[in-house]
């Protein structure tokens, strides 16, 4: 079976279209079993993530954090690597994030913070991914095993430093003060506003613009450098990156530093964006959800970012759904996202060898 | 002194119980080759299905056909995908935990309303403890009858099984000729489907153990530990398990040594909270529950022994076709 003769559109498009559709053929079942009306019920999804501007733009800022989850899955993926420590990553990411924001608030403006502050989430998240990448290249663990227990470490030692180093004195509430202005990311309503856009009020911030050049960036990086055809080699063939004198074991590490850093970028945008402060959980499954995303966007950035919005826009528009049928869990949104994991990755075969087999019999015939 | 060891030593069992079931679930899976991240998912969905069918029948055995029922559909979900169509084990562990993470609440808020919960559950749908004779005139005797009366008597039953399920699970594994197979299904299939052997079949059947132990340790979450379901109850138990797993290299005694040690961890972090130490202060609750993380990747990087899998894990096996 020569891959060749398979049509490219049925590989980019047919085939995850196809497991899209099942993916949500089966959540409409769901919320057919719970005795409502999946159209109805996809009706008031789409009209709260794209009906009107304060959805869109809450769309897009979840989507914002999907996207860097995204791309730090797939930047680990395209080396063979399942990076599944992004929730930690991001965790970890924020924590670099505040510190700046806390200790740089007072005294300077915005235009240093904020470089600052990106380079803060990209080291700490990157820092974070170290270790296991480390201990994956030089002493042969399990990646996803330690990536997984990282996820834990990192949430014990998110709660031990705000409660007991960063939390504000005198409050029982387990955050930190909140930031002067001046290490508040722009929102970008208030930075449209004066050029004469006027879009709804929404989380949307400067991130976003950020998220979209780090789609930039990794496309060039994968697919337009030396490091990212190494990359490559390691994940379709380590054996061969092995005789081609590839260093697999910092192949392996850098990967894990970009996606580590990627994942830290989520601080960005729930922290400086629209927390202003540093809290617990914020990170609230993101880095998990990022695996569906990658999955779904085949590992692309273009994908990626159509992945992400899809799925902004069902957590937007579950929100706006459980609102409008209070039977409805805004956790459906949960189930469709395990749905599109299990069809998109885990059972990618069921259809792709069947599908494949025909046009590969009809380009025969 | 003895009697707070006494105390820490039957929180570990009670904290310690799910730890074996769901480890030694992924002990079978694995062992047969299948990587099971979903032991969290089938945790919490059978915690669910136990709990909302106590509560609908009045019977906690009844709840926990339903608990074993519903994660025995979560493995074989698994077991499609990663058996019959040769996925990776790990996409398909984080779908089903993430499926299920949604689902229960989902169909909790449709059934019960509560917020994600289910009615507390009372008489009997829930696992009660089970007094041992003579333990109530044992508890004067020092030492022997204080560990008697105290220690041993007074669990549920699924406590007992749990530790029942540790010897049965040695036998299994490396006494009969069905543990052979799955342990060679693990290590090198090829030999096994050479000898006329189905492959697929093991993996499948080491799969259902996989979910009735599962089924077990959510049962025991909702219906016996706790007296109803709770969103996300199974709070990364799953994964403690598969981290005892490691820890105790993929060997049923060591398993339940190192559940034992998380379990007691676990007590150690709840007897500390606020206390102080002379000369080192107080310790963080968070610095002793992070341990069992800290310890298997210690374990994991080859600095304490050195875990080694089954060879043939996480690998779909390719019947060659002439």
């Amino acid at each position: 079976m020569s891959q060749a003769k398979v049509p490219t559109w049925v590989n980019i498009a047919l085939i995850p279209v196809l497991n899209i559709m099942l993916a949500f053929f089966v959540s409409g079942l769901v919320i057919l079993a719970i005795g409502e009306n999946p159209i109805e019920a996809a009706g008031y999804l789409i009209y709260g993530a794209f009906g009107y501007d304060e959805g869109i733009g809450y769309t897009l800022y979840y989507a914002t954090n999907l996207i860097f989850t995204g791309l730090a899955v797939s930047v680990a993926f395209k080396g063979g690597l399942f990076n599944i420590g992004g929730e930690g990553q991001a965790y970890i990411g924020g924590l670099g994030v505040g510190l700046i924001c806390l200790s740089l608030d007072h005294t300077m403006p915005l235009y240093v913070i904020a470089p600052l502050a990106v380079i803060g989430a990209a080291v700490f998240g990157a820092a974070w991914a170290y270790i296991p990448a480390y201990l994956q290249a030089r002493r042969g663990s399990h990646i996803v095993i330690t990536t997984i227990m990282f996820n834990f470490i990192a949430s014990s030692l998110m709660v031990y430093l705000i409660v007991n180093w960063l939390k504000e004195d005198g409050r029982m509430a387990p955050n930190s003060r909140t930031f002067e202005e001046s290490a508040w990311l722009p929102y970008l309503h208030e930075l449209l506003s004066p050029i004469g856009i006027e879009i709804g009020d929404s989380p949307l911030n400067l991130a976003f613009i950020w998220a979209l050049l780090c789609c930039v960036f990794v496309w060039g990086l994968i697919w337009h450098t030396r490091w990212g055809y190494q990359l490559r080699t390691l994940g379709t063939n380590p054996t061969a990156a092995r005789y081609a004198g590839i260093d697999t074991a910092k192949v392996t590490i850098w990967a894990m530093l970009i996606s580590g850093g990627l994942a830290g970028f989520v601080g960005l945008n729930e922290i400086m964006g629209v927390n202003h402060n540093l809290l617990l959980n914020f990170t609230a499954g993101y880095g998990f959800a990022g695996i569906a995303v990658a999955l779904m966007g085949r590992n692309h950035p273009i994908g990626i970012i159509l992945a992400a919005i899809l799925f902004g826009a069902l957590y937007q528009g579950g929100a706006e759904l459980a609102f409008e049928i209070p039977t409805i869990t805004p956790e459906i949104v949960v189930v469709i996202q395990g749905l599109v994991i299990l069809f998109s990755g885990a059972l990618e075969h069921m259809f792709k060898d069947r599908i494949e087999g025909f046009f590969i019999r009809r380009a025969v015939a | 002194m003895f009697e707070t060891l006494i105390l820490m030593l039957d929180a570990t069992m009670r904290v310690s119980t799910p730890l074996i079931f769901a480890a030694l679930a992924g002990l079978y899976s694995e062992r047969a080759g299948i990587v099971d991240i979903g032991l969290e998912g089938k945790i919490l969905g059978s915690a669910f299905a136990a709990a909302a069918a106590a509560a609908v029948f009045g019977s906690a055995w009844i709840g926990l056909c339903f608990g074993i029922l519903a994660s025995v559909g979560l493995a074989m979900i698994h077991g499609f995908a990663c058996i019959t169509h040769r996925g990776d084990h790990i996409v398909s562990g984080v779908a089903i935990n993430t499926i299920v993470a949604g689902l229960t609440v989902t169909l909790s808020m449709h059934w019960f309303g509560m917020g994600g919960q289910t009615p507390a559950l009372v008489g009997d749908a829930r696992f009660l403890d089970i007094t041992f004779p003579f333990a109530d005139a044992m508890e004067s005797v020092p030492i022997i009858g204080q560990i008697y009366s105290n220690l041993l008597s007074g669990h549920n039953i699924l406590v007992y099984l749990a530790f029942i399920m540790v010897p049965v699970t040695y036998w299994v594994i490396y006494k009969t000729r069905f543990g052979l197979r799955l342990r060679a299904v693990g290590e090198n299939p090829h030999a096994v489907d050479t000898a006329g052997i189905s492959v697929s079949f093991i993996r499948y059947r080491a799969l259902i153990i996989c979910g009735i132990l599962c089924g077990l340790a959510g049962a025991y979450l909702s219906t016996a530990h706790n007296a109803g379901f709770l969103k996300d109850m199974s709070a990364g138990k799953g994964y403690m398990a598969l981290a005892a797993l490691i820890f105790g290299k993929w060997r049923p005694v060591p398993v339940l040594l190192a559940c034992l040690l998380f379990g007691f961890l676990d007590a150690v972090a709840v007897r500390m909270q606020g206390v102080v130490i002379p000369g080192i202060g107080e310790v963080p609750v968070q610095a002793i529950e992070v341990l069992p993380y800290v310890l298997t990747v210690l374990l994991l990087a080859g600095f304490i022994g050195k875990a080694i899998g089954p060879k043939a894990i996480g690998r779909p096996y390719v019947k060659e076709r002439a």
